[in-house]
Formats: C-alpha cells, structure tokens, sequence
C-alpha cells in the first residue's frame, strides 16, 4: 500500500491575472484516505488554489492529476463527474425544500434518476434508503424534514457537506466549512468531518486552528499564493515563520488546546 | 435621402421621448432593485394629469407640464412609501404580480375618469405648424419635445457623472448596506429617486402625449417598448440608455415607414433577438471569459 | 426507512380526497346546472390550461408572459385540420399538442437560457409578435374574423356534439381528467424533483451536475404540449377560433388564474380558474371596466397577504382549525 498512487497530485500549479501572481508554482499531493488542511492568511490565494483544483479556473502552467489521470484542461463538471467534489464557503441550498429533499436531488442527480418522469420519487426505494444514510451519518436525522432555512446554520452547514457526498465523492474539498457557525454548533461539524468514509481524500481549507488540530494529519501553509511549508501539524505549527505570518500569539494558544473556544 | 430624413427626425424625437421614460425606470429599478413593471402607469398619469389641467382647468401648456410633473411624482413619493417599500425584500415573481396589479388598478381608475378612448391633446398654437430645416420642414412641437429631452438628459448624466449626489447614488446602487453605514440616509433617498424616476416618467407622457396619445391601456401598451430600452441598456448606464432608445426609436419609425403593412412586427423581431444576444446589455462588454 | 411525510414534494404521488371531491363536483354540475353547461366547459378548458402554466412557472419557476402562444397554435391546428376535413377530435386534440411541443423546442433552447426580466420580455415580446403575424396571415387565421364552419365528428365515433352541451362537456373533463394524471405523474417523479431543485436553486443543480437547460426544456415542451391541447379544446368545443387566443390579455389572465389559485401544487388551477371565471362572469354585470380594478386590488391582495392564493389560505385555514402547524 506505499507506493499507491495518489488520489489527486497537483504539480506545478501557477495563474496569474496580468502582473499579479496569485498561485505560484504550487504542488500538493493526496494520497487515499488523506485527512490535509491548508491555512494560510487572508489575501494567500487558498481560494484561487481550489478553483484550480476543480476546474472553475484553469491554470498558466502546472498539471494536475486524479487517481493518475491528467484533468489539467478538465471542465468543472467533467472533475466532479470523476469524483473530485467541493463545498462551499457560503452554502447554496434549496432554503425552502427540507433536509431530506435537499440530498435527494443530489442523490437522484448522482443516481442518474434525474429524467424518469414516471416512476414516482416516493416510490424510488433505493434513492430515499441512500438519501437516509446519507443523512443519518451526519446525525441531521433530527432535523430531516425541516425547511433548510428553519434549522441552525451550523446544520445547514452540515447539509452542504451531505450533498457532497450524495455526489460519490473520491476527492473531497471542504472550503472553509466551519465558516459562519457560531462557536457553540461547531461540536457538530467536527463530528461529521470525523465521521467522513475512510476511503475518501479529504482537503480542508480551514482558518480555525481546533478544526485543524483535530481533524489533519498533515498541513499546507500557503503564503502569497507560495507553499511555505508542509508537514504534520506539530511541525507546522511549530515552525517559527508560521507563527510569525499566520497565528500571532491568541491563535497559538489556541492550537496548543489552551484556550476551548467552545462549551464541551 | 428625404425618406432618410424622415425617419432619422422622426425617429429619434420619439426614441429621445422614450429614453426619457426609460430613463426613468433604469434610475429607479437600478436603485431600488425591484421590477418595477408600472413605470408606464406613472408615464401615463402624467399625460393624463396634463390634459385634464389644461382642458378642464384652462391652464396653459408649460404650466399644466410642469403641474404634471411634479403632482404624479407626489403620488410616486406616496406609493413607494405605501406599496412598493414592501416589495423589497420580496422575490422577482412577487415584485412582478404586484406592480402588475398597479397596472390594472390604474388603467380602471383611468378607464372610470377618462372613458375608455384615445384622448388627445391640443397644443399651444405656438407649437403646432413646423419650422423649415432646411432639408425638409419639422414640426415645431416635435423639435421642442426633443430639445427638451436632450437638456434633462443631458442634466441627468451630469448629476450622476459629476456630483456628489451621483456619487452617493450610484455607491447606494453598488452596495446598499455600506451606504447606509457611511451615514446615507438610504429609506430618503430611495423616495427621492422613486419621485425622480416617476418624474421623469411623468414628463415624457406629457411631452409625449402627441406621439404616443393618452388612452387607458397606455401603460400595459408601451411596457414592452420601455422594459426593453432599459434592459437592453444593462445596469443604470445614461448613455447607454441614450443609445439603445435611438435605436429602437429609429428602428420602430423605420419599421412602419417602410413596411407599413408589418407593423410592430420587424422591431419585435429585432428585440428579441437583441436580448437573447446580449442579455447583460447591448454596451456592456461580455464578461471574461474563464474567471469563476 | 421512515415514513416522509404527506406534505413532502417526494410525496405527490397518489389521489387526494380533494382531487375527488372537484371530480365529482365538475360532474354534478353537468346535472344541476345543464344551462351553464357551455360555460363550464370553457372553464375546464382554462382548468387545462392555468394546468400547464404551473408546470412552466409553479415547478419550473420559468415566468413566461407568452404562454398564449402555445394555446393559440393548438386552438387554430384543430381550427385548420377541420377545415381541412380532419374532423376526428382525439386525434386534433393530440396533433396540437404535438405541433405546440415542437413549437416549444425550438424557442426553448435559447429563450430558457434568460432569467427574471429579459426571460419575461422575450417571452412578452415573443407573445406579441405571434400576434401581430398571426393578425396579418388572414389567409391563415381569418383575421380579425377568425375561422368558422369548424365541424367536429362525433366523439369516438358516438357521441354527438348537441346543442345541448353536454357531450362537450364531459369530453373536455375526460380530457382534464387524463391531463391531470399524467402531470401528476411527471411532477412527483424524479424529474419533477429536479424541476423544482431547478425552480430553487438553479446554480446548485448545476454544481451537483445537472445541465439545467435540458430539464427546463423539457418541461417547457411538455407544458406547451397541454396549452396545445387545451387551445384544440377551445377550438372544439366553440367550433370557432379567433385571434384572441394569441392575446396578450389570455397569458396575463392565465398568470392571474395561477396565482388566485395557488402555484406549485396543481391544485391551484382547479381552484384559480374557475375562480376566475366566476368573478368575471358576475362582474361583467356592472361596468366592465370595473373588473380591470378589481383583478388589480386582487392581484395585490393576494400577493402581499394571501400566502399563496386560494389553496393557500384555505390551507392556514384548515391547520388554524385543526390546531397544528407543518
């Protein structure tokens, strides 16, 4: 199982737009099962990076590959098709649809089911036993049959990350998931990302330092559009022009767990 | 060439009258965001609120404009305040449905007042009989109207481009809650621009009346020609207001003139083509491509 | 695997008691009002009609102010076929229906790529210039005089259409009958899901991989293809054809009817158009002019407070009763 190859490799990667630079010469690799955060500060071009990654911008120069095979000049949708799928930093969901609705359509998309216009989706057992897990594993059972826009951000959250998987993902990219929820639903997401399959590779671009500790086991520091550093979190975190660029002093402490910034 | 010429005058005195209303509309619904589908009505109040002043009232013909003017932005002021203040933050499908029910309030309450036929108006002898171009003979009327058009338009570009008060409108344009933290006072600001945009509406119908003559059904029958100037203009740009209501005022006139059989047939075609084409705008530049 | 609940848009499937009860009231009145007979099966033609416009606007969220167009074309094939000699009047109905489908397939592709405004003026300048054609072909259309002498053969060989009315009527509810079943079947199926995640969220669906454009075309040839059927209807059932169901007036009152009713359930066009019909037919009493009032104040009413028309309110209503909430 060493020498697998890895489940999306990025070489190279550069976009500039005219005399600004904002990714330059970036290379990741994810192998199966990998659990990687990147950090960096505001303005660092982490979200640049990830529209490289799927397809919604295509690089100047640099290649990237998933499960070995060259999706450099890939459409967005043609990498999610191959199972290379993100979420967002602000959900998009169907407000007015339920829970349960909104990862149906994602699972009868996926599913293929999208143009059966006789069957009735009631009657589509093995789409709503799906959709059921799906939302099972991310502990939104409760809430299954509420409007979207009538449950907690921090669960709507949660639904923008059961869609994704709905989508069968292989390569799955969280953009900022723990954005906008309030510090008391975070147990919440935390939870879910623990409980994400084993099998899927996992980047998170992440500013919250607890998520990061709790969740990686390997981190990217981008700065400037450049890879600072990679490594495990200790070494990153305790590499001196991390601290010095990105944590300043109170994000330390809150690596280091001296500082709960949530109830238990 | 005089068939040229006819049309060019003739053309463009209309699409000025109709930039004037369309103008109107792209202020308010580039401000206010909302679809504001009664625009015509207002148009309409004006051209009526005119007529009934210097007929029934005996007022002359500058006065009795300028009444119009200012009275239908009055109840511009108080329909915002009333109506439309609850649409903003409603979706387009309500936006459309409720300004649509304006509509149709207001053509009843013209049909119960006026009578459902063409009233037409009678101008000042000062402005009927034409005046020698030179090339052809022009209606004085019709070469007053457009100077007229050219001056406030003219007044409205400056404003926006140059002042402050355009400054502030068009930061309240791009991003309202800002505006609103940098301590303008938005809600005043909205029922000013409301009062402009119907103004504006209410000077073109009354300009108007004699181009486009005065009958109930006035707002529903024009809506198509106005939406279309403004949506074709893309997002609140002056000038390219200017440019898309020559065209379409040119476009039209030709339209009849030379097929007269076709009617309205050839600018439909012709708008609606436009508009699948270039839905951001006919000046706009197409946005780039590649970038999320 | 839990139970959904009834009310959930994966649930639509399945007869509703209230579906039943407006079947067998529709045919209690072929019995208690025999003199209103013409004038009910001119509602049920609007029934089918404000039926596919919930497809388009209600599922889909495609607001088209040009719906007539389709109903037109449909009304003045069966119109032409008879004059034709074609005077089988299934098979008239099932040819408009085709003719307006085909219609919408082509338009479709490019007016469905709009949105908001521009979508609402093409189809609005659209509505108007198949009007304004429609009024110089006189070859065509009759013109201003429409077509007359439409004969329709008896129906399924059988039934005479009598002055009395009655065959009409119960053809055309027989028609809404079917109509109904089978929107019913495309609208809980998954694709009619997938509309309505459209109608929701169209960036959304295209992130989860569904191209959009497709879909809305689709629905829009199905919904065109019922207008179709329903102008055949029309056609039928007045053995005339005028250019009035190209009007601009016939997709705003269509609009008007989907909303009084309620959209986004089919249920609203049993309730809006009869409604409608209804309050026109008592209003025209009075000054007509009135009736541009009234359906203005209506308009508003509804919109600002009727909480999603008649079925709306009467929905508040039978939960403020029954003491529960969603």
């Amino acid at each position: 199982m060493s020498t697998a190859v890895p489940a999306l490799e990025a070489a190279g990667l550069s976009k500039h737009f005219g005399a600004l630079h904002v990714t330059r010469d970036v290379s990741l690799s994810l192998q199966h099962g990998a659990r990687m955060a990147l950090i960096g500060p505001n303005g660092a071009g982490k979200t640049t990076l990830v529209n490289l990654l799927t397809g919604v911008l295509k690089p100047d120069a640099g290649r990237l590959r998933l499960f070995g095979e060259d999706l450099t000049q890939a459409s967005a949708s043609r990498r999610t098709r191959r199972g290379l799928v993100r979420t967002f930093q602000i959900s998009s969901l169907y407000t007015e649809l339920t829970v349960f609705e909104n990862v149906f359509i994602a699972v009868s998309e996926c599913a293929g089911a999208s143009f059966d216009l006789w069957r009735p989706a009631g009657k589509r057992i093995e789409l709503l036993e799906r959709t059921e897990a799906l939302v099972e594993r991310l502990h939104l059972h409760e809430d299954m049959h509420r409007k979207v826009s009538e449950i907690a951000y921090g669960r709507q959250r949660l639904v923008e990350i059961a869609i994704a998987l709905a989508m069968k993902p292989k390569v799955l990219l969280l953009d900022e998931p723990a954005a906008g929820i309030p510090s008391n639903e975070l147990h919440l997401l935390l939870g879910a990302i623990e409980s994400l399959p084993a099998e899927i590779a996992v980047l998170m671009i992440e500013h919250d330092m607890e998520m990061v500790r709790r969740f990686a086991t390997e981190v990217a520091v981008l700065v400037q559009g450049e890879l600072l550093m990679s490594g495990t979190p200790k070494e990153v975190m305790s590499h001196s022009e991390v601290r010095a660029v990105y944590l300043g002093a109170a994000g330390t402490e809150r690596f280091e767990g001296k500082v709960l910034a949530h109830a238990a | 060439m005089s068939a040229l010429a006819f049309i060019l005058l003739y053309g463009i005195s209309y699409g000025l009258v109709l930039c004037l209303i369309a103008l109107g509309l792209v202020i308010t619904m580039g401000l206010m965001r909302i679809v504001n589908l009664a625009h015509g009505a207002f148009a309409a109040m004006g051209g009526y609120l005119a007529i009934t002043l210097m007929q029934q009232q005996g007022w002359p013909y500058a006065p009795a404009v300028a009444a119009a003017v200012v009275g239908v932005a009055a109840i511009g002021v108080l329909t915002e305040r009333l109506l439309y203040v609850r649409l903003y933050q409603r979706p387009e499908l309500d936006q459309v449905l409720v300004t649509i029910g304006f509509n149709f309030v207001v053509i009843g309450v013209f049909t119960l007042l006026f009578g459902p036929n063409v009233l037409s108006i009678t101008l000042p002898p000062a402005l009927k009989g034409n005046v020698d171009l030179g090339f052809r003979e022009f209606e004085v009327y019709r070469l007053m109207t457009a100077a007229i058009c050219v001056g406030v338009i003219g007044v409205l570009w400056w404003i926006f481009e140059r002042t402050l008060v355009g400054a502030k409108l068009r930061a309240a344009v791009d991003n309202r809650t800002m505006a609103q933290a940098m301590g303008i006072n938005v809600p005043l600001l909205l029922s000013a621009t409301f009062a402009l945009g119907c103004a504006l509406a209410a000077l073109g119908g009354a300009l108007g009346a004699p181009m486009l003559p005065m009958e109930p059904m006035w707002p529903l029958k024009y809506l198509v020609l106005v939406l279309v100037v403004v949506a074709l203009s893309g997002h609140g740009q002056v000038r390219a207001s200017v440019g898309v209501a020559m065209i379409v005022g040119i476009a039209e006139t030709a339209g009849r003139y030379l097929f007269p059989q076709f009617g309205a047939f050839f600018i439909y075609l012709l708008l609606i083509a436009l508009m699948v084409w270039r839905q951001d705008g006919l000046f706009v530049p197409r946005r780039a491509a590649g970038v999320a | 695997m839990t139970a959904l609940p009834s009310d959930s848009i994966l649930m639509r499937h399945g007869v509703r008691r209230g579906e039943v009860a407006w079947l067998l009231l529709a045919v209690a009145c072929a019995f208690v009002f025999p003199e209103y007979l013409s004038v009910g099966t001119s509602v049920l033609v609007m029934v089918i009609l404000v039926l596919s416009f919930d497809l388009l606007l209600g599922f889909s969220g495609v607001l088209s102010f040009g719906h007539a167009i389709f109903f037109g074309l449909g009304a003045y094939v069966a119109g032409w076929l008879s004059l034709a000699g074609w005077t089988e009047p299934i098979s008239a109905v099932l040819l408009a229906g085709l003719a307006a489908a085909l219609l919408a397939l082509v338009l479709g592709p490019f007016v469905l790529r709009l949105t908001g405004l521009p979508l609402l003026m093409v189809t609005l300048a659209l509505g108007v210039l198949v009007f304004e054609a429609a009024h110089k072909a006189t070859g065509l259309t009759g013109g201003d005089d429409g077509l007359s002498g439409i004969r329709i053969a008896p129906v399924l060989g059988v039934f005479d259409w009598g002055l009395g009315g009655r065959t009409g009527y119960v053809y055309v509810l027989a028609w809404g009958v079917l109509i109904f079943a089978l929107l019913k079947r495309v609208v809980s199926s998954p694709f009619g899901v997938a509309l309505q995640g459209i109608r929701e969220n169209p960036g959304r669906m295209r992130l989860i991989g569904n191209a959009v454009l497709p879909h809305l075309v689709l629905a829009y040839a199905i919904s065109a293809a019922v207008a179709g059927m329903a102008g055949a209807l029309f056609t039928q059932s007045n053995a005339f054809v005028g250019l009035g169901v190209f009007a601009l007036d016939t997709s705003v009152d269509v609009l008007v009817m989907l909303i009084l009713g309620g959209i986004g359930s089919l249920h609203g066009a049993l309730i809006g158009a009869p409604l409608y019909m209804l309050l026109k037919h008592f209003s025209s009493q009075w000054n007509p002019f009135y009736w541009m009032l009234l359906i203005g104040v209506l308009l508003i009413a509804v919109v600002m407070f009727g909480r999603g028309g008649a079925l709306g309110i009467a929905r508040h209503a039978w939960q403020g009763l029954r003491g529960g909430r969603r």
